[in-house]
């Protein structure tokens, strides 16, 4: 657990990726597999327990400092951090130990594996009594720092600013195995044991090499004019589907479809997996999911529904039928084709997948009527057609209209391609819509988490309903940290009223706020939602009354999609 | 509970806040005025606190050539020794150490059977630069509230030197030159005393090194601290290290000792998110303002029954008085609301001037 501890302070102070992969490499190098394994799950981010509720540990954390729970609140607040507020106020030395002398220092070198079964694992489903007896327990046994450290893992809520990419090339360094194959193995298996930490970086293939996806090729934003990207013939256009990444492995073990964020997602989509059986052996897609009745695309929203359920039932599989539209083709009859150019990949995934996709949204206020029994599996797996691409002129012609056909924008691949891994820049680019914009007004202000604790930083913008100011979105980011810290004494300057963290302002501050769509929304009082909402600009220069009204809003979900109320 | 409100309604009376800023309507003077005023006692020199162009002004004997620094040469400037008493319209006065920095004064004031005790800025942690906080018995106590959480605790001083001096010795192994941002009044000083001159040579930046000569001419016993030579790299090959105010850090002046390890010292740096926000991989825990077990301490050991929090946390803290059964109010500063984590150089506006001039004069 200390050197778990120590790591993750490492990790900490260091912006250095260098020094970052030397802490990991150092520590993966002098612990038990079966804590390396153990420490991988949660460096990699996966789904870890919530033993104790962040309510329950506040409450004993309170108690045991001897402080009133709103002191504990008002603390957490400022410092935006629970893990690290509550390690903050608990006395260091515990009293009241009714096991006698069990400190730290009689486990110098305390298991992290056995340390997290028996104090966060071993949890689950116990009484709180129970509960409150082994949180108190280990806080005795560890030091303000580590209690930091373990707060954050029996929460559930443990995240290391490392990225996969750099776990990989430490433990790269540290097998002699290729960053790119650890890479692989780390998204296709779960690492748990001992065993299969053992696995992970042997020499040897393993039996998880079967059901493994590739890492995918990540696209970089279009930034500049499309034209300096040269001769348009050199480039391919596709939509840029709005949906969830996902590949298809199909292998003789099996068939596995895998998010992005290295999920199996089997469950989620069954008539997929079916689908994908009629796929020829050694097979692997890259590609979208999209929620689709055999005539009309349908929105994000209505997939997202789907997506986070573990089972899906037969009503849900009728309303939100899913389909498959594959981008590109990693493998071919079991022959990784990766390095490939792309142009040769889009020539053998059509000889695979036959059909384009070319399905719309419903059209403005028309009716969808659902098909009965549409177990078709031809009608499940599609390729992404192409957009054509005479001239850059007609590429920007195209964009235009790319919010009516309920896609994203473009996607521009350079033909030559190879599929490489993560996000390298150069051959692909993803040219969305230009987003909407509208001036809004700030109402409410909260203190943000992270390295922006103390510093009213989480905004809810308002636009105008006559003299009232309605709330349309929460937004973070897009403003510098010099914006940050004078927007933040304004904040406190004009605060009206406090209710716990969250300050209601007079409107005086209005900020340029950027989004990729408006819907409609039974939600939000507004009755209006928008997706992605970001802030792109204070604007100084505008007194709340110039910003923009409910009626705007719309208006402008009238012209992009041709909804009403 | 009869003799409890007659005291209450003589108290209301004694110092009250006007647009100037803290008065005693019975004596006729202020303490640490927001503006112009013909009498200011002064708790210390901090910009917040002093503010020039008053006719005359008061401060602690060990304070005087500090304040004499911020206020120049033409301002009439009064010292009285810590703990003697004098009277003013049959106002009793008198000033004890605060413990914030060299001639910081809590400001004793008793009329009419009544004692208020207002502390400015304080602390009750050790400091070698400064006399030590005296607690004064009192009805009345205006405290500061700047760390009034409970998850401020500071670590002891003592510990807080051995991780610098480590740091430091670490660095000019590695032949970096080591930078410590910490406030040119009080704490720059405070930090001087702890560093170990073995390890190499010290150094103080132009705002800095005005206040060492100013703590020299006090009596304070510093280890040697040299000026900046012009256009040096590497000073002191390596191994030295440089005391200098947050706000230089933000300028190319930093950029010309080559290779260099800075960190902040402040009680801020408590914070994990404050760290990573003001980007200094290193933050050292110290400060010259109570932490939350000291205020309440503070607070206990002056029996007053009636509290009034200034500068801070001031909500929190008088929230939690009011519970544990004392009376407490918020006592409003001209300087909005709280002291934040982004505004910690409280001198800013001050230093920034004395740095253009010394940076003029150095180079």
């Amino acid at each position: 657990m200390q050197h778990f501890s120590d790591l993750y302070w490492r990790l900490d102070s260091t912006s250095s990726t260098n020094q970052k992969v030397s802490a990991l490499k150092n520590y993966f190098a002098s612990v038990p597999s079966q804590d390396a394994a153990c420490a991988l799950s949660v460096l990699c981010g996966a789904k870890q327990v919530r033993a104790v509720s962040t309510r329950l540990l506040r409450e004993w954390a309170a108690e045991a400092a001897g402080l009133p729970l709103w002191l504990v609140e008002e603390s957490y607040a400022h410092v935006g951090d629970l893990a690290e507020t509550l390690a903050l106020i608990l006395p260091e030395q515990l009293t009241n130990n009714p096991g006698g002398s069990n400190t730290i220092a009689d486990h110098p070198a305390l298991s992290l594996s056995h340390f997290m079964q028996e104090t966060v694992i071993d949890l689950k489903g116990k009484p709180d009594v129970y509960k409150r007896q082994v949180v108190e327990e280990t806080w005795r046994r560890l030091k303000p720092r580590e209690r930091i450290v373990w707060h954050k893992l029996i929460t559930g809520g443990c995240r290391v600013g490392v990225s996969r990419t750099l776990v990989a090339r430490a433990l790269a360094e540290l097998s002699g195995l290729e960053p790119t194959t650890l890479a692989e193995r780390m998204m296709a298996a779960t690492i748990e044991t001992a065993e299969d930490f053992q696995s992970l970086i042997s020499k040897e293939p393993t039996s998880a090499d079967g059901l493994r996806p590739f890492p995918f090729f990540l696209a970089s934003p279009m930034n500049s004019e499309v034209h300096e990207l040269g001769s348009i013939t050199e480039w391919q256009a596709e939509w840029k589907w709005d949906g969830m990444r996902a590949q298809i492995v199909r292998r003789s073990a099996g068939i596995s479809i895998w998010s992005r964020g290295e999920e199996r997602m089997n469950d989620a989509f069954p008539e997929i997996v079916d689908a994908a059986e009629s796929l020829p052996n050694g097979t692997v897609l890259d590609g979208e999911l999209l929620a689709s009745l055999p005539n009309n695309l349908l929105p994000f929203s209505m997939l997202s529904r789907r997506a986070s359920r573990k089972r899906v039932g037969k009503k849900i599989l009728a309303e939100i039928p899913s389909v498959f539209v594959a981008y590109d083709l990693l493998e071919a009859h079991g022959k990784d084709i990766r390095s490939e150019p792309l142009s040769l990949r889009r020539k053998e995934l059509l000889a695979i997948v036959p059909t384009g996709f070319q399905r719309r949204p419903a059209p403005a206020g028309g009716t969808v009527k659902l098909k009965n029994g549409n177990g078709n599996t031809n009608d499940r797996l599609f390729h992404s057609p192409l957009v054509p691409n005479g001239t850059w002129d007609e590429l920007r012609r195209s964009r235009k209209h790319a919010r009516q056909r309920g896609v994203e924008g473009l996607m521009l691949k350079r033909t030559t391609s190879s599929y490489a891994h993560g996000r390298q820049r150069g051959d692909w680019w993803k040219w969305k819509v230009e987003p909407l914009e509208i001036d809004a007004v700030l109402h409410y202000a909260q203190a943000g988490h992270g390295r922006r604790a103390g510093l009213h930083t989480d905004y809810t913008l308002g636009v105008w309903d006559g003299d009232q100011l309605v709330t349309i979105a929460k937004a973070y980011s897009g403003l510098t940290d010099e914006e940050l810290i004078e927007i933040d004494k304004i904040i406190r300057s004009t605060t009206i009223e406090r209710h716990g963290p969250v300050r209601i302002v007079k409107p005086t501050l209005v900020f340029q706020l950027a989004f990729e769509n408006v819907s409609k929304s039974t939600r939000h009082k507004s009755g209006i939602a928008v997706r992605f909402p970001r802030i792109t600009r204070w604007r100084r220069d505008k007194v709340p009354h110039e910003a923009a009204t409910l009626s705007d809003l719309k208006a402008l979900l009238a012209q992009t999609t041709g909804e009403t109320e | 509970m009869g003799h409890f409100l007659e005291a209450h309604q003589t108290v209301s009376d004694l110092l009250e806040i006007n647009p100037n800023g803290l008065y005693c309507p019975a004596g006729d003077f202020y303490i640490d005025p927001w503006r112009q005023v013909s009498h200011a006692v002064i708790t210390h020199a901090h910009a917040d606190h002093a503010r020039p162009g008053s006719d005359r002004y008061l401060c602690a004997s060990p304070g005087k050539h500090v304040l004499r620094t911020r206020m120049g040469n033409n301002a009439t400037i009064n010292t009285v020794k810590y703990g003697e008493h004098f009277s003013v319209h049959g106002v009793d006065i008198s000033l004890h150490p605060a413990g914030h920095l060299l001639g910081s004064s809590q400001v004793r004031v008793h009329h009419q059977g009544v004692t208020w005790v207002v502390t400015g800025d304080y602390k009750l942690q050790q400091d070698s630069t400064c006399e030590c906080f005296e607690s004064v018995p009192c009805d009345v106590f205006v405290t500061e509230s700047t760390f009034g959480l409970p998850v401020y605790r500071w670590p002891e001083p003592a510990t807080v030197a051995n991780e610098i001096n480590t740091w430091w010795r670490a660095n000019a192994d590695s032949g970096r030159t080591s930078v410590l941002l910490s406030y040119a009044l009080g704490k720059a000083q405070r930090v001087a005393s702890l560093l170990d001159p073995s390890i190499g040579p010290i150094y103080g930046h132009g705002a800095v090194m005005k206040l060492v000569e100013a703590y020299r001419a006090s009596g304070v016993r510093l280890p040697p601290i040299d000026r900046i030579p012009p256009r040096s790299r590497k000073i002191g090959g390596g191994r030295g290290i440089v005391i200098a105010p947050p706000s230089a850090a933000a300028t190319s002046w930093i950029n010309r000792f080559g290779e260099t390890s800075i960190a902040m010292v402040s009680g801020w740096m408590l914070l994990r998110g404050v760290r990573r926000r003001r980007g200094f991989p290193q933050g050292f825990i110290l400060s010259d303002h109570v932490d939350y077990p000291d205020l309440m301490q503070a607070v206990k050991a002056s029996g007053a029954q009636r509290v009034l929090v200034t500068h801070g946390f001031t909500d929190i803290v008088a929230r939690l008085l009011t519970e544990r059964g004392l009376q407490a109010e918020i006592l409003p500063t001209r300087f909005i609301g709280e002291e934040r984590p982004d505004d910690s150089d409280v001198d800013k506006n001050l230093e920034d001037g004395l740095q253009h001039r010394d940076s003029e004069s150095t180079d």
